[in-house]
């Protein structure tokens, strides 16, 4: 087997992933290995859309979305993921060009406007159990906090996974396994928002149209 | 910082790339953000057109969640062209295919549960009856 290493070989992995040239490169490994996490992740949220669209009319003679959703909220909390997934991308960016400090202050405000959207929902949630609109109202309430709570809770872990990031970089540097991690993390981070589109169309668009 | 071993440039290997890597960008910082931007102004876009459809009473009503579901879809795959990198590119072919893969089962679980849904619903006995059958 070693035989067959030669001189002039290539460093990087000769991986054509087409079945041909050997184990690929380990970045290629960890981030596809991730992504299969990810569509599994996405699954399970097809699987609460499911039973949120079937139970959507299970109201139980309590109130509606149309009664319940403050689309103000909504779009602001849109728009906080929105950008936080932006500056993501931006410190993906920094990480490429190995820049300590654009690379923190990138991850920074990624972190406070997933901060202030997961806020944004605690209230919302705080504001609908205070009227009576708590998940044991109704089937269709209970659907909608475990879709949306679930969202909240991926978002929460997603807060804890950026700040040991920060930490990481800051403390070590822009080591290999590091980076590696943070490609894991950023695909994380774009999945979520991913998710949200789905969330604020499907749940509050329509459930306040319909 | 020199990494001999490993290149940072995902390009360099030619053949395959890993998600949420840009193929052809990287190295060249301005086009990689110009991508970036351009994918937030389309997902604004497509965000503020989304609720602007559900706030107007230009759009007949029962096609509202029809055109929020279309935008919502569009948007999706701004986010995964964009932010993610996942593109059409030869490089990109196993990333593609386990994402096919993974919205095929979405599909399956949604469509299904609501169909098989709406069926129980429709066969079930009003509930009037069934309280006469307990008596």
């Amino acid at each position: 087997m070693s035989a067959a290493m030669h001189a002039n070989e290539e460093p990087v992995s000769a991986a054509k992933g087409h079945g041909e040239g050997g184990p690929a490169d380990r970045r290629i490994i960890v981030g596809y290995g991730f992504w299969i996490f990810l569509l599994s992740d996405v699954i399970m949220f097809a699987s609460l859309f499911a039973a949120f669209a079937v139970l959507s009319n299970a109201t139980s003679g309590g109130p509606s979305g149309r009664e319940l959703f403050d689309l103000r909220t909504v779009a602001v909390e849109t728009g906080c993921l929105l950008a936080s997934s932006f500056v993501c991308g931006m410190a993906s960016l920094a990480v490429q060009q190995r820049s300590q400090k654009w690379t923190q202050i990138a991850l920074l405000c990624t972190g406070l406007l997933g901060l202030t959207f997961i806020l944004l929902e605690i209230h919302e949630f705080a504001r609908l159990v205070a009227r009576g609109a708590g998940p044991t109202r109704s089937a269709f309430l209970s659907s909608f906090f475990t879709l949306v709570g679930c969202h909240g809770l991926h978002v929460t872990a997603g807060l804890l996974w950026l700040g040991t990031m920060m930490a990481q970089f800051w403390a070590k540097g822009f080591r290999q396994t590091i980076r590696y991690r943070f490609l894991c993390f950023s695909l994380f981070w774009h999945a979520l928002d991913i998710i949200w589109v789905a969330i604020f169309s499907l749940v509050y668009l329509v459930g306040v149209s319909s | 910082m020199s990494n001999a071993n490993e290149s940072s440039n995902p390009s360099a290997h030619g053949h395959e790339i890993a998600p949420g890597d840009e193929p052809e960008a990287a190295g060249d910082l301005g086009k990689a953000v110009r991508g970036y931007l351009l994918g937030l102004v389309l997902a604004i876009a497509l965000t503020a057109a989304s609720f602007w459809t559900v706030s107007t009473h230009l759009i007949y009503a029962p096609g509202v969640p029809v055109a929020v579901l279309v935008l919502a879809i569009a948007q999706m795959g701004i986010h995964l062209a964009f932010f993610l990198h996942i593109t059409t590119a030869p490089d990109n072919t196993n990333n593609v295919l386990a994402l096919a893969f993974g919205v095929l089962i979405c599909c399956l679980v949604v469509f299904g549960s609501l169909w098989i849904m709406a069926n129980l619903n429709h066969n079930m006995m009003p509930m009037s009856e069934m309280l006469n059958m307990q008596r």
